[in-house]
């Protein structure tokens, strides 16, 4: 990563209070074309409340952000994923009921063509089904249908789907927040794999994650926050994991360059 | 490189004591039970099987089954609608005091007009206040009761018009005949399972009731849906009406005061769950034949009416037993 890329998304001095609790105070933040940014920090960090903000789903009192230095607005969560930011969400944000092809495509279902679609709105279903199973196979997800049921998969594979219906749609930025908490060792092994594979194929990826092995196996650069605000941008391949959790509990002290974001 | 492990082991298997299973087939539990209620009043009256005897229950269920489908789809957002049945109920005074003024056109405009008020103050109540759906509809259920009573004066009302009973008319091939009315309560059902099963706005409803912040994060207008279903309850509690009329042409407020609990007998005993997001149309048709075969085949053999509110107690607590048990098991 050289600083003089312009981020993909960008936010200065961010703050957000409620009350008397300020959640986000003057935090910065820069994610940088086709890297893994780790967002770590303590629990009431706020890390939560940046990521928030970064997706649309909480609102700033004051700051910017910005995309590929232009200043945006995201009001809602729509408005961030119509400028190509995709949130995956910790609790296996997925419809139970609801086979993999509607839940891939669900608040984006496409419509059969002609008087079925246009007067009966009728789905196409077998065009979700057949792009779904194409996006599943991009990933590397082995799912033989896309007309199961979620429910009826494993936790790995719920998150798989909920993996793929972010980055079959996500055209900018994949957020993934905690994607591995509620999962087992090999099925967070496979979401690890899914992340490296979102970034092979170009797109950044911002992981939310409390789990440092995980943390150091597949991210670029970590992003250390404490107290509402960026504490630090550490380089992984600088830092051992008990500095960067030092750095995460105020124990150290950052470096000059690390306080500053940049590597 | 750990690139190969992404073949994922498939979901546990199940153990032999697990017999909820069957629970999670979700049409397997109520068809047996049909099947079973089925053969069960054929060996004990001679009568049960014949066309006009299936015709009967057919007619008998055109009420309850059609708002059955309404309240699938609010049970299915995880919601609840202790109110259709009094909806439905005001809906046929409607058109009764209204004919002789309205015509009969316009009574069934009004009556349209005057049910989806209530569907969408329900609604209204539901999405934009965040109250519980059992507090809400409870609430609409004994306000629409009382003003269904004061403006029906405690009169009932006989209803002679062509347009208003056109419901009752009968058709069929050879010696099976039935009652348009219950050629709309399957039209009903078709239409919804089309619309549940075939449309994003069916999707929605699903992803709305199965999970709600799950629904909101992928760009579902949520309120939007939940709207969309209650106002439903309204035009189909107006349909069920009209087919009402067809069945016995005299509004009479105290008529189908059962008729609201057994809508949810169906629902919840063709598999739905009281919990949102899971459950099909399909299962409530079995449920509503389960609840119409059983009230039927029991007066058949002579069994007291206040023994079958018993026996449908009794088969709707087992029913949402089993469902308690399957989500644990899922869980």
């Amino acid at each position: 990563m050289t600083t003089s890329q312009t981020p993909v998304l960008q936010a200065r001095n961010l703050v957000k209070r409620y009350g008397s609790v300020t959640a986000i105070n003057g935090a910065d933040f820069e994610l940088y074309p086709g890297e893994v940014l780790a967002v770590i920090g303590d629990n009431g960090a706020g890390k939560s409340s940046l990521i928030k903000a970064l997706s649309g789903a909480l609102n700033p009192d004051s700051g910017e952000i910005l995309m590929d230095g232009q200043p945006v607005r995201f009001r809602t969560t729509i408005d961030a994923r119509h400028r190509g930011i995709e949130t995956v969400y910790q609790d296996l944000a997925v419809i139970p009921a609801l086979d993999i092809a509607s839940n891939v495509f669900l608040g984006r279902e496409i419509r059969k063509k002609g008087l079925a679609g246009a007067l009966f709105r009728q789905l196409d279903k077998p065009r979700m089904r057949a792009e779904s199973m194409s996006h599943l196979a991009d990933l590397k997800i082995g799912i033989k249908s896309a007309t199961q049921a979620v429910e009826t998969l494993s936790g790995g594979q719920r998150q798989g789907v909920a993996v793929v219906r972010s980055a079959a749609f996500g055209k900018r930025v994949i957020i993934m927040d905690e994607p591995t908490a509620a999962l087992g060792v090999k099925e967070s092994g496979m979401v690890m794999d899914l992340i490296r594979q979102i970034r092979g194929r170009g797109l950044p990826v911002i992981l939310i994650s409390h789990d440092m092995p995980h943390v150091f196996e597949v991210a670029d650069r970590i992003h250390v926050h404490r107290l509402g605000k960026r504490a630090a941008v550490v380089n992984p391949k600088e830092r051992s994991m008990a500095e960067v959790v030092a750095l995460m509990t105020g124990a150290i002290e950052p470096t000059e360059e690390e306080r500053h974001g940049g590597i | 490189m750990s690139t190969s492990t992404n073949t994922i082991a498939p979901p546990p298997t199940r153990t032999g004591r697990d017999w909820t299973w069957v629970a999670r087939q979700p049409l397997v539990g109520p068809l047996a039970a049909l099947v079973v209620a089925v053969v069960v009043f054929s060996i004990g009256s001679p009568r049960f099987l014949s066309p006009y005897n299936l015709s009967l229950i057919g007619q008998q269920s055109i009420v309850v089954g059609i708002l059955a489908v309404a309240q699938t789809i609010v049970i299915l957002t995880a919601g609840i609608d202790l109110s259709i049945g009094a909806i439905t109920v005001l809906g046929t005074i409607v058109m009764a005091k209204t004919v002789g003024s309205a015509g009969a056109l316009g009574a069934l405009l009004i009556a349209l007009v005057v049910c989806v008020i209530i569907g969408a103050i329900n609604g209204s109540l539901v999405t934009y206040l965040r109250l519980p759906p059992f507090i809400v509809t409870l609430g609409t259920f004994t306000a629409t009761s009382a003003a269904t009573q004061l403006y029906a004066g405690s009169a009932t009302y006989p209803v002679t018009s062509q347009l208003l009973t056109f419901f009752g008319q009968d058709f069929g091939v050879g010696s099976l005949r039935t009652t348009l009315g219950v050629a709309v309560l399957i039209v009903v059902y078709i239409v919804c399972f089309y619309i549940l099963g075939q449309t994003a706005g069916g999707q929605h409803v699903y992803a709305v009731g199965g999970n709600p912040i799950a629904a909101r994060f992928a760009g579902i207008k949520t309120s939007r849906t939940l709207m969309s279903v209650y106002i439903m309850t309204g035009v189909i509690a107006a349909i069920a009406a009209w087919a009402a009329l067809g069945r016995i042409p005299n509004a009479d407020p105290n008529a189908y005061q059962t008729a609201n609990l057994d809508t949810i007998t169906a629902v919840v005993i063709g598999g739905t769950s009281l919990f949102g997001g899971r459950g099909s149309v399909v299962g409530t048709l079995i449920g509503t034949l389960i609840v119409g075969v059983l009230r039927n085949g029991l007066t058949l053999i002579g069994v007291d009416n206040l023994y079958q509110n018993i026996a449908t107690g009794a088969l709707v607590i087992l029913a949402v037993a089993f469902d308690q048990l399957a989500r644990r098991r899922t869980q």
